[in-house]
């Protein structure tokens, strides 16, 4: 993975930068110590550090404002950073950038239970944007694994998802509005309360543009009446492809579960040593959840169980209380801290049609083996997003390299079955130069000319998403 | 023109020398642009459809009616209810699958599953330099790349003319119910949906008209009559089930209750809670949907200052039966120079419905 060599410049202008940034935000806002900036050196993609110039944590939307208005007259790169938790490098700084974090932007504007919507300031954590409504009997739907620290504004620049996005989808289809910041200190509100839009949907293409487009300081979110109650199943099977045909199965039933998770044997291990949830010991495990009253929930598991038993399950758990509910559901968020216990790992996050499941599933258990890495396999089976975790070792030299390899091979498999790269974690740096993989090169021309006419200079988080041999004229101007 | 290939289609963009006309079948364009027609009718068919994944591709010009009836062959619909606009603008022809997202056209269960835009996963476009372009894709999470999909859906072809476009769809319920609320006043019948709205039992549908409000629940049988027996406690109603229900709510997608009377249609985007006062401020039949978030109302012509006033600081307004409108609502200065900074690279010669934006 190769960043552009920057700017040196800018390099050399850092005292004057900073002081420009210093006149602009109150004195405890602006980072430029070596040793306060290596907290900003990676995000949750640790394998590729670099310190960035400074660090800004501005409290409004003025002060973002005022702080991109000096970075776009001096030139200087600006990464948006939620709280850091990006898998795929989205947060990861150059040499010559400015990051800046909204983490202190973390109020709530509004709240409105009548027009089911709230407004918050961009650096709240998705789990206290649920947490300020469920008094009212409400939460914010999208859930992502991470949801205890990451930030709504990483969300909106990620367009992340969860496992409950199967039945209420992601990030853009929860999200109503913004008060965005452009490059040149340019404040915008795209989208309201509302929820409809008036024009091209330019909130639609901000969502997921991994900050290239703006700074996202204040969003409408989607909040929605919380259900009676959620009972989650645990299916076990004997094989891998046998649990993929249930998967499919039960979509073609008719049946909308909220959630449909797969864990094959490796993560069913360290998850149950994680979280003793009393996971079923077998090859592989689906974890069902319906939501309702009592008597809709037990109707709806009824016919799961009807279905899953034409596939022979070796077992069939229902959560006995909510105690073990939540330990069902702590075992597979917490799964890639449970892996990191063991071992290194590299964690994937390409999507395929449903159908492929089973077929994608013993490729790479094949892939596993030619490239010696093992790779254990938890995902959101009901929409095809797979999450296969490769292991390696990385104090071994080589073997980040060789995952690196098998990871590119993987992601291609989910390419050439009809899928895409990344499902919910975005591209950043990790999936960048498999861009052309997916896409001929009109089709990111037509991407980045959104990002020409949003920022023209390329400021904004410029070396991710596209190659960079893709980006190189746009980048150079 | 009406080319038969997604190649042809880009020839006769790169080819056009002046502005051209984009629609699919014709049957829900608003809006001024004036050129050359360009039809992508000849586009047709399925390409692919996949009932247990939920997925299906179809080339833009393909008719909706036929997406619905091999949708229906297997027990799937497209979530979001397209609505047939043919009777209230009375327009004739087909209606497009292509045409659908371009309007981002999107029926009474919008409140429950989204909108078209919502359920769209993938397209592929011709822009206004003639090159083919793909976004997206068939599977049901993707965020590799900007989000073109959402940019060209409600674009009414002013960026882009789409070839194909790909939907995630959706299984039939087992069945239908839906509550109806007499004799109640505008304000107190709209509470009632916003009730509803709010409350855990998930219902996909929230209108009213004509005096009454309409509550509509769908899934298995047990769950049905269990909701709509917790709404009714919570708002009474009487309930109406199966085709009875079926054909109420096709009414209020396709705006029956204004077709054929004369007067402008007006289509307002706003806030719940402002859709009493909007309606009465405005005068006027008016047909509330997404728990008033929507609203259709018929007035006498000229009254375009009244609506912008009306709707001021609390949603948008489009003139869809009537002289003159502009195809979108304005915007603040700012968006509307982003807008037109997209639209320049998306179609840099301005062919495309020039006049929409």
């Amino acid at each position: 993975m190769d960043m552009p060599a920057p700017d040196q410049g800018v390099i050399a202008r850092k005292a004057r930068i900073v002081a420009r940034l210093r006149a602009v935000l109150p004195a405890d806002a602006v980072i430029d110590a070596p040793e306060g900036l290596r907290v900003y050196e990676c995000d949750a993609l640790t394998a590729y550090r670099c310190p960035p110039l400074a660090a800004v944590l501005p409290r409004t939307t003025e002060e973002v404002s005022a702080v991109l208005r000096v970075c776009w007259e001096h030139g200087v790169p600006v990464v948006p950073r939620g709280s850091g938790t990006s898998l795929a490098g989205g947060a990861m700084p150059t040499a010559d950038s400015v990051i800046l974090g909204v983490a202190r932007m973390n109020a709530v504007i509004e709240t409105d239970y009548a027009n089911r919507f709230i407004r918050v300031q961009a650096g709240r954590t998705n789990l206290s944007v649920s947490g300020a409504v469920e008094a009212e009997g409400f939460f914010y739907a999208p859930d992502p694994s991470s949801q205890l620290a990451c930030a709504i504004a990483g969300n909106i620049a990620m367009n992340s998802g969860g496992a409950h996005c199967l039945k209420y989808g992601v990030t853009t289809n929860n999200l109503l509005g913004v008060t965005l910041v452009q490059m040149d200190g340019t404040v915008v509100t795209l989208g309201g309360p509302w929820g409809e839009p008036s024009g091209p949907d330019l909130l639609g293409v901000v969502c997921g543009s991994e900050g290239q487009l703006g700074v996202v300081t204040e969003a409408w979110l989607r909040i929605l009446p919380k259900p009676e109650g959620a009972r989650p199943v645990m299916a076990g099977f004997a094989s891998n492809e046998v649990a993929g045909a249930c998967v499919a199965d039960i979509i073609k039933a008719g049946i909308l579960p909220v959630a449909i998770e797969f864990m094959d044997r490796m993560l069913i291990r360290v998850c149950e040593d994680f979280a003793h949830a009393g996971y079923p010991d077998c090859e592989a495990l689906l974890i069902i959840e319906v939501e309702g009253s009592r008597a809709e929930i037990d109707e709806q598991l009824a016919l799961i169980k009807v279905i899953a038993a034409r596939h022979n399950p070796v077992a069939f758990v229902e959560a006995e209380d909510e105690a073990q509910a939540k330990r069902i559901w702590l075992g597979r968020k917490s799964a890639f801290s449970a892996i990191g216990r063991i071992s290194d790992y590299m964690c994937l996050d390409g999507t395929i049609p449903v159908s492929s499941l089973p077929y994608v599933l013993r490729r790479i258990g094949e892939l596993s083996e030619e490239h010696g890495l093992a790779v254990g396999n938890v995902f959101h089976a009901g929409d095809g997003n797979m999450h296969p975790l490769i292991l390696y070792d990385a104090n071994k030299p080589g073997d980040l390299e060789i995952c690196e390899r098998m990871g590119a091979d993987i992601l291609k498999l989910c390419v050439e079955v009809g899928g895409c790269l990344t499902g919910e974690h975005g591209v950043g740096i990790e999936k960048r130069d498999l861009m052309a993989v997916q896409f001929a090169p009109a089709d990111m021309e037509a991407q980045m000319r959104v990002k020409d006419v949003f920022d023209p200079k390329w400021l904004l988080n410029p070396a991710k998403v596209f190659p960079l041999a893709t980006s190189l004229t746009r980048r150079a101007g | 023109m009406r080319p038969s290939s997604e190649a042809e289609l880009a020839e006769a963009v790169a080819a056009a020398s002046g502005p051209l006309l984009v629609r699919g079948g014709g049957t829900r364009t608003i809006g001024t642009a004036l050129g050359e027609v360009l039809e992508t009718g000849g586009l047709s068919g399925v390409e692919l459809y996949e009932p247990g994944a939920l997925t299906l591709v179809a080339k833009a010009g393909t008719p909706v009616a036929e997406v619905e009836a091999v949708l229906a062959a297997d027990r799937q619909r497209l979530a979001f209810e397209v609505p047939d606009l043919r009777g209230l603008l009375g327009r004739e022809g087909l209606s497009t699958i292509g045409g659908v997202l371009a309007a981002n056209a999107s029926g009474p269960r919008r409140v429950q599953v989204g909108a078209a835009r919502d359920a769209a996963l993938g397209v592929r476009f011709v822009d206004g330099s003639g090159a083919v372009v793909k976004n997206g894709g068939r599977v049901m999470k993707n965020v590799t790349g900007y989000d073109l999909v959402k940019l060209l859906a409600g674009s009414r072809g002013t960026l882009g003319v789409l070839s194909a476009v790909s939907f995630k769809v959706q299984a039939q319920p087992e069945a239908e119910a839906t509550l109806v609320i007499e004799g109640l006043a505008d304000a107190a019948g709209l509470a009632a949906l916003r009730a509803a709205l709010g409350s855990p039992f998930d219902v996909s549908g929230v209108a009213r008209h004509s005096g009454r409000s309409l509550i509509r629940v769908e899934g298995m049988a047990g769950s049905v009559g269990y909701r709509l027996g917790r709404l009714r406690d919570l708002v009474g109603g009487d309930v109406i089930e199966g085709d009875a229900s079926a054909m109420a709510w096709r009414e209020v997608r396709d705006v029956v209750p204004l077709q054929g009377r004369p007067g402008e249609v007006w289509r307002i985007a706003t806030l719940p809670t402002a859709a009493a006062d909007v309606v009465a401020r405005l005068g006027g039949a008016a047909l509330w949907d997404w728990g008033g978030g929507l609203i259709w109302v018929l007035l006498e012509p000229g009254r375009g200052a009244d609506v912008a006033a009306a709707v001021a600081g609390r949603g948008h307004a489009t003139l869809v039966r009537g002289e003159g409108g502009p195809a979108f609502p304005s915007e603040a200065p700012e968006v509307a120079a982003l807008v037109a900074g997209v639209k320049a690279k998306f179609d840099p010669r301005g062919i495309l419905n020039r006049g929409m934006i």
